[in-house]
């Protein structure tokens, strides 16, 4: 758009032909991103990590939209994760069942109490209303995964927003986490993995986002538990800094890719938990030290820095991992 | 003036959860209503809770997005955006998980 175009005397009449052109283009860019990237295959079975919230509402129906329009030949499954929080998914669980009607996406509901025993609530009747959200973040991670096994998917996407990667590349700068630091800009991780992951909005704003439901007619649904969340205050500054340079949120995505870790530095190696095997640079993954902790009435273990499980990490190394002495990436947390 | 103000994203909490309000606003002899005035009458008389959720100083809280019948206000010259009667305002939060 020309400065010109910009300039042009501000009207309320014109909001009707600049949806449409905003969604044409909302759609077309999110294309673009698809086909540049080599994000899929022909014949792929991609699952959508389905929350019931807004980005991944507007990512599962701008999938099967672009799949359907541009002939990608993706077989295309929405894959939600119910936590057992009581009133929170009754709502957004209804609205991926609406999306699995509406777009004609096949559903799959993993719950925390089949994979792990416990439900939110029960966890945050055992450790109260703070640091619940690490036991939610770890336990969710593996649950896409756990999931998208079950589907026999090819890849997982996710509706993280540029929003949510600018906020990720300054908490990892924050903590200091320089293994996370390196692959929080991918757009697809964990490709030598299992299932790797890819985020399609890797380059839409937030914004664009909540304006895009006007279309799909879906309402938001804020995480009851988290409103005090750390990552609140990294988040309302990626805001102020938008509010004054609307491009700063693309700028930070760009820094984090540019980052280049010195060849001095010792990285986390990952190896594979040895309680169940799933990616971790530690003994046992995060997920198994949280259930201990819990299942041993101890659920503080896990949480802040390393103790207890892999604090021993130093005498028995045996699943192959070299010794780290900087900070190790998977135990950190807020 | 009659306007139809919609809050959303969370922000209908701090207005005893209504999301959808008819109002009579006030032009307090003001040739054209705007934006900044109607955020300040807002502000003093639908926001019953936590302001700072909402305003920022004289403007929106970064993060909330405003929506004057279906344009991002931002195209229509923000808090300057003059109102006519039967237009329709909405307001969103973003700063809240996804």
């Amino acid at each position: 758009m020309s400065g010109e175009d910009v300039k042009e005397t501000p009207s309320k009449t014109k909001a009707g032909s600049r949806q449409e052109c905003f969604y044409a283009v909302f759609e077309e860019e999110i294309h673009c991103v698809i086909v540049d990237n080599q994000l899929f295959k022909p014949g792929e079975r991609i699952a959508i990590g389905a929350s019931g919230g807004k980005d991944s509402t507007v990512l599962a129906y701008a999938l099967s939209e672009l799949n359907r329009r541009h002939n990608y030949g993706l077989d295309l499954f929405l894959l939600s994760v119910d936590e057992g929080i009581t009133g929170y998914r009754d709502d957004s669980l209804e609205t991926v069942k609406r999306n699995e009607v509406q777009y004609g996406l096949p559903l799959k509901v993993v719950s925390y109490k089949d994979l792990y025993g416990w439900t939110m609530d029960e966890i945050v009747k055992m450790i109260g209303l703070k640091n619940n959200c690490t036991f939610c973040g770890v336990f969710r991670r593996q649950a896409l995964d756990r999931g998208a096994a079950l589907l026999k998917v090819d890849k997982l996407v996710t509706g993280h927003n540029a929003d949510d990667i600018a906020e990720t590349v300054l908490l990892n700068i924050l903590r200091g986490d320089i293994a996370r630091l390196g692959r929080c800009t991918s757009i697809t991780t964990g490709e030598d993995g299992p299932i790797p992951r890819c985020k399609p909005f890797k380059y839409t704003y937030e914004k664009e986002i909540v304006i895009y439901p006007f279309r799909c007619n879906t309402h938001l649904i804020a995480g009851i538990y988290s409103p005090n969340a750390y990552r609140g205050f990294a988040r309302e500054f990626i805001k102020d800094l938008e509010r004054i340079r609307p491009r700063a949120i693309l700028d930070i995505i760009k820094s984090g890719e540019n980052f280049r870790i010195a060849t001095s530095t010792k990285m986390p190696e990952q190896g594979i938990c040895e309680r169940c095997g799933y990616i971790s640079s530690q003994k046992w993954c995060k997920a198994c030290v949280l259930l201990e902790g819990l299942n041993r009435g101890l659920p503080k273990l896990g949480i802040g820095r390393t103790r207890g499980v892999n604090g021993h990490k130093e005498v028995e190394q045996t699943n192959g991992t070299k010794n780290i002495q900087s900070k190790p990436c998977g135990t950190l947390d807020f | 003036m009659q306007l139809t103000l919609e809050f959303g994203g969370g922000l209908e909490l701090l207005c005893q959860s209504v999301k959808i309000h008819n109002v009579d606003v006030d032009q307090a002899g003001e040739e054209k209503l705007t934006m900044r005035h109607l955020l300040s009458w807002v502000r003093t008389n639908l926001i019953k809770e936590r302001p700072e959720m909402f305003m920022k100083g004289d403007t929106v809280r970064p993060g909330v997005l405003v929506l004057v019948n279906d344009c991002d206000w931002e195209l229509s010259g923000q808090l300057d955006t003059t109102l006519d009667d039967k237009d329709v305002v909405v307001f969103i939060s973003t700063l809240h998980g996804g």
